[in-house]
């Protein structure tokens, strides 16, 4: 990561450009692309759930405990629900939830980040105190006491996860921007008496763009892998159907001791699918902005010269 | 030395705030919980025994600023209530028959996971694009993407109930009277080997990956350039020279992962159904069990913070330059 933040494209001119060649790196890039049609096939799947399996997906339709068969392709659970059905549409709950936590740990974190980074002294030093008491405490037990005191719901599964994920990509993003807080057009920016908020989101955010994204990204991770986690502990909103909630029912029914691996693989599965996808994203973005970090075309001769 | 009094500094204020926290939650949160706890335990408590919770909790009619210096006198003495799903055991006690398994299995996988991790990152950076570089990366991720309960709970299956491997609940067979003999001493060992093997599995990719990256950076610096042109051992060179400057960062996230080592075991001492604060938080919660619940959570965010601060003073050692300014 530190890399990552030397090796930014830093002149305002040139702003515009390298995001063209972004966005054509994360394109020609094979992790990029193997990354965004997995989400594209999960995002459509969430999308279409209620299409293709219509009608509530945990209503009982057949035999206990069956084995995977045509009629249905992934079995069915203890109590007799299509596992399948389950699955589909457990990713619009984990997928929604994932990316809300995303976008409001992020949203959070750039707004911190920014603050501290702009204005320095002591509103950096306190929301930098804040920042780093969240990222200290550590983050399960605190969504454990949190959701044990909150009503259950998804309103409350979201906001524990984002009050635990802020504070990482605040920190992040708080560095990043103050090493371009300290770059000539910025102070040119306060000189010519352009308003606070105009200088922190329209000339030093869209320079701190691939950051933002990748912070973005990880966030999202944590929002699914977390929400995953809260429900298999049963601290989620049970009612709802979601991939966590599945692992949680298949568990304490007891799945696994039964030998009924189909209940409880296809959840995991797709959970590590998305992270993983994410992630292959994420590191695509570090790839084609970071140079040092890029594959080396031919290892043999340039291996150890190439840094130099 | 500053640089150590700063750190404590803010170690306390750190603390202040989890105590706070915990004030603060039972007090505003809607739905009144202690209520409900209350309601729960008619009839197994002693009225005196009750006040004392209900004070604790926040049922109580005085100003707040005066609780809340109750509060902080009972928890800074050591005086967490009773358990009330342990009901009568101190709140402290049950914690402290806990926390030596947590530190147990959290600490073997840290240590297993931080090292192999390493070590392989030294080597994926010292060889670009060799097998380890391009085969386990992509593969540890992977495998890192699976939700942790998940694994363990695959893990529990496969080498548990289908091989029978290994036994697949508690820290120690049940009916075994701890004592240092070998015969216990394997038996625990046995029994930490699965929760332990999946926290290394899905920590290691992290710790490669740092150390991978921070190494390429050390690979590319002149000192490096200059021992290769003394005819150094590239055993030497890659151990001595870059591997030792590249450490930094790893001993940094070994002190964050040290937190996660009392509090991110939760989720496989819940699977294993292993006698740590993990297991034992998740149990006070379903068992609506507040003193509890707010004492673990006060004792992992103090080891927590504490593991921390002596990661801080062990930087000290390793970094001049902290020393200096």
């Amino acid at each position: 990561m530190t890399t990552a933040i030397l090796k930014q494209p830093t002149e305002p001119t040139a702003a515009r450009k390298p995001n063209r060649s972004f966005v054509h790196g994360l394109i020609t890039n094979k992790k990029a692309l193997v990354g965004m049609i997995v989400m594209l096939v999960f995002i459509a799947l969430a999308l279409l759930a209620p299409v293709l399996f219509p009608g509530d997906p945990s209503r009982i339709t057949a035999m206990a405990s069956l084995e995977p068969s045509p009629e249905h392709w992934l079995g069915t659970t203890a109590k007799g629900q299509d596992v399948l059905a389950l699955t589909v549409h457990g990713s619009r709950s984990s997928l929604f939830v994932g990316l809300t936590v995303g976008f409001a740990s992020t949203f959070i974190g750039i707004l911190v980040g920014l603050a501290s980074a702009y204005f320095g002294k002591f509103i950096d030093e306190a929301l930098s105190l804040v920042t780093n008491v969240f990222l200290l405490l550590p983050g399960l037990p605190l969504l454990v006491i949190l959701a044990a005191f909150l009503p259950p719901g998804l309103g409350t599964v979201i906001l524990v996860l984002v009050v635990t994920g802020w504070a990482g990509s605040a920190r992040v993003l708080r560095s990043q921007a103050l090493s371009i807080r300290s770059k000539d057009f910025v102070a040119a920016a306060v000189v010519s008496g352009e308003r606070a908020g105009r200088i922190m989101f329209r000339e030093i955010l869209p320079n701190m763009a691939s950051i933002v994204m990748g912070t973005l990204l990880g966030c999202v991770i944590y929002g699914i892998g977390a929400q995953a986690g809260l429900e298999f502990l049963g601290l989620g909103d049970v009612s709802t159907v979601s991939w966590g909630n599945n692992l949680f029912w298949a568990g304490n029914e007891g799945a696994l001791l039964t030998g009924s691996w189909w209940v409880f693989v296809p959840s995991g599965v797709c959970i590590a699918l998305v992270a993983f996808a994410l992630a292959l994203i994420n590191y695509a973005v570090d790839e084609v902005t970071n140079p040092r970090l890029r594959k080396i075309k031919t290892p043999k001769n340039t291996e150890r010269s190439a840094g130099k | 030395m500053r640089f150590i009094l700063r750190r404590l500094g803010f170690y306390l204020i750190a603390f202040w705030a989890s105590i706070t926290l915990n004030f603060l939650l039972p007090r505003f949160m809607p739905g009144d919980p202690v209520s409900r706890m209350f309601a729960r335990t008619q009839g197994k408590m002693q009225p005196e025994q009750i006040e004392a919770l209900r004070k604790m909790l926040g049922v109580d009619t005085r100003p707040l600023w005066e609780q809340y210096v109750d509060y902080m006198h009972n928890i800074l003495t050591g005086q967490m209530g009773v358990s009330i799903s342990r009901f009568p055991t101190p709140v402290t006690e049950v914690i402290a028959s806990q926390i030596g398994w947590t530190l147990l299995l959290g600490g073997t996988a840290l240590v297993f996971a931080a090292i192999i991790g390493n070590l392989l990152g030294i080597l994926a950076a010292w060889r670009r694009g060799g097998a380890i570089d391009s085969a386990l990366p992509p593969l540890l991720i992977f495998i890192g993407s699976f939700p942790y309960f998940w694994l363990a709970m695959g893990a529990l299956y496969l080498f548990g109930v289908v091989l029978g491997w290994f036994p697949i609940r508690h820290a120690f067979t049940d009916g075994l009277e701890p004592a240092f003999t070998w015969e216990f001493i394997g038996d625990v060992g046995a029994h930490l080997v699965l929760p332990a093997l999946t926290i290394v599995l899905v920590s290691i990719g992290g710790w490669m990956l740092g150390m991978r990256n921070t190494m390429i950076a050390t690979n590319a610096e002149d000192y490096i350039t200059m021992a290769e042109a003394k005819g150094l051992r590239p055993g030497r060179i890659m151990l001595r020279y870059a591997a030792r400057n590249a450490m930094l960062p790893s001993v940094t996230s070994f002190g964050m992962s040290l937190g996660f080592v009392v509090g991110g075991a939760m989720l496989t001492e819940v699977v294993f159904a292993y006698p740590g604060v993990g297991y034992q938080l998740l149990n006070a919660v379903q068992g609506l069990d507040y003193p509890l619940m707010q004492g673990l959570f006060l004792t992992i965010t103090a080891a927590v913070l504490l593991a921390n601060f002596l990661v801080d003073i062990l930087y000290v050692r390793l970094d001049p330059r902290v020393r200096s300014n």
